[in-house]
């Protein structure tokens, strides 16, 4: 399984940070942490499968239903 | 055989399906609403989809249910509802059966009964709202706003982004005040007025005067602003007609317990802006909380507590959300936690960081317990203030207990 976050759609709101603080954090500029990583489309490593509950959370919550679950 | 219909296809509707197809429940899902579309997000309504001109495809809600796990029905609406007999009635002669229901039918925009003309005045709660505003936005320069809520400053600070001249007209002394306070109100305020919108507050609107589009928007005090394209932002009612004759207490939305469940037995739920329920963080006071997030966090707490006791018989614990709202003007963040607006006595509303004219934080008081704050920018800082919130119910709540 791996999230995928559209960060032209993502507007740093953080709430993903609430449901699934393993995999989501902001930077020091409260910016998404992906920002530093990636430009346009985040794609992360493989997650464990323990953290997809945490993950469809996030997913639903994003206000700009920016994250993206795959596999 | 009788499955779970979900009646409203919006947010708090799709999310509680979501939640009850991933409990694993299998007598069938059907979600309906009377939409012409798929389940899209009304937020972006009056900011990104406005000024960045985005189409529907941008604004489309994501399902996380596996295919086919939910039926959705859009275009009808529900007419009545029988719940003795677990019978729902449709607009297009249908019937539907069911063991369970969920309640997601939401608000509507309130027009105000005064005299306008037939075109240019328009309000927005739906995608077909914001494709007539645009059209409507083709035609003319200046727009008076009436209202001077969330929905109406937002829509202030968009248009003004846009390029159009901005009134914003309402009987309250500050923006924004109900939710925010007044000193917040106000210093929100300065900010729109530095971005050059105007406000003419402390009065009423009596007409729109105008023979076939608006001309003007005349005031109770005499004074008038000059507009060709009028929006009415000035609350809502809530959709519950389809429930009439059930016996519920329908004065305010659809009056609910502790665990989101109306008329009886725990079958019946109600969620989002149209639920209204205590919340035991709090206290015991039911209050309709029309934030997106509730909207998210009642329909996952509602489809997964039907699945339990469908599928398990098992009942759920009470729903104690935390709520958080967020709201984009001009390039300010405002972001809220709590219930900031349970809170009206202004010495119990002090600054906890920052100043009031620049990134601010607003901690809001009762009986010495922090029951919401307010954060204009420092977004970094949400984490922290949240949790801070959490705190000191917390405590309360073990102090009272
Ligand atoms: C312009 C705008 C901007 C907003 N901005 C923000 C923001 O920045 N932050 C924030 O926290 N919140 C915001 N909100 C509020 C947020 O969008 C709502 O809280 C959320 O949409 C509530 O979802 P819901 O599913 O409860 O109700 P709704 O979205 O109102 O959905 C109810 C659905 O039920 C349908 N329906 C009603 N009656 C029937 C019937 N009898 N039969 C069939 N279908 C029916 C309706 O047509 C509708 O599709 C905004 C709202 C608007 C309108
Ligand atoms: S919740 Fe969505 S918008 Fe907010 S930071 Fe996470 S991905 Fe971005």
């Amino acid at each position: 399984m791996k999230v995928i976050v559209d960060l032209n759609k993502c507007n740093d709101h953080g709430q993903c940070v609430y449901s699934a603080p393993e995999v989501f954090s902001l930077n020091g500029r409260g910016e998404l942490s992906f920002r530093d990583e990636a430009k346009e489309i985040y794609v992360s490593d493989q997650l464990d499968e323990s953290l997809r509950d945490a993950l469809e959370e996030a997913a639903d919550i994003c206000p700009m239903q920016a994250i993206e679950i795959e596999g | 055989m009788a499955g779970v219909v979900v009646l409203g296809a919006s947010l708090g509707g799709l999310r509680a399906a979501d939640a009850l197809a991933r409990s694993g429940y299998s007598g069938g899902i059907t979600l309906v609403g009377d939409e012409p579309h798929q389940p899209y997000n009304r937020p972006p309504l009056s900011k990104e989809a406005l000024v960045e001109a985005q189409d529907f495809d941008a604004i489309r809600l994501r399902s996380s249910a596996k295919p086919g796990t939910v039926s959705l029905v859009t275009g009808v609406r529900a007419t009545s509802v029988d719940l003795g007999r677990g019978l729902l009635f449709l607009s297009d002669g249908r019937e539907l059966a069911f063991e369970g229901l969920v309640a997601a039918t939401g608000l509507r925009p309130r027009a105000l009964g005064i005299p306008k003309p037939s075109a240019g005045v328009v309000m927005l709660r739906t995608y077909e709202d914001l494709v007539r505003l645009r059209s409507e936005l083709a035609m003319v320069q200046d727009v008076a706003i009436i209202g001077a809520g969330f929905i109406g400053c937002e829509l202030a600070a968009s248009l003004t982004r846009l390029g159009y001249r901005v009134s914003v007209i309402a009987p309250e002394d500050v923006p924004m005040l109900r939710p925010l306070g007044e000193e917040l109100g106000a210093a929100l305020m300065r900010h729109h007025l530095r971005a050059g919108v105007t406000f003419g507050l402390e009065r009423l609107p009596v007409a729109i005067e105008g023979s076939e589009r608006p001309e003007r928007v005349v005031c109770n005090d005499g004074s008038s602003f000059e507009a060709q394209l009028v929006i009415e932002a000035v609350g809502s009612a809530t959709n519950t007609e389809w429930l009439d004759g059930n016996g519920l207490d329908l004065s305010d939305g659809i009056l609910c317990d502790e665990k989101l469940s109306f008329g009886g037995d725990g079958r019946f739920l109600a969620v989002g802006d149209v639920a209204r329920f205590p919340n035991l963080a709090f206290d015991a006071v039911p209050r309709r909380v029309e934030h997106w997030g509730m909207a998210v966090d009642t329909g996952r707490y509602a489809g997964k507590a039907l699945g339990h006791l469908l599928s398990q018989g098992e009942a759920s614990p009470a729903f104690t959300p935390m709520p958080a709202f967020w709201s984009d003007q001009f390039e300010l963040r405002i972001q809220s936690f709590g219930m900031p607006g349970l809170v009206t006595d202004a010495s119990e509303i002090r600054v906890l960081e920052g100043d009031l004219d620049g990134e601010v934080v607003v901690g809001y008081h009762r009986n010495g317990t922090l029951v919401g704050v307010v954060l204009v920018g420092f977004v970094q800082s949400h984490l922290k203030y949240r949790a801070a919130v959490a705190e000191s119910l917390e405590a309360a709540a073990g102090a009272s207990s």
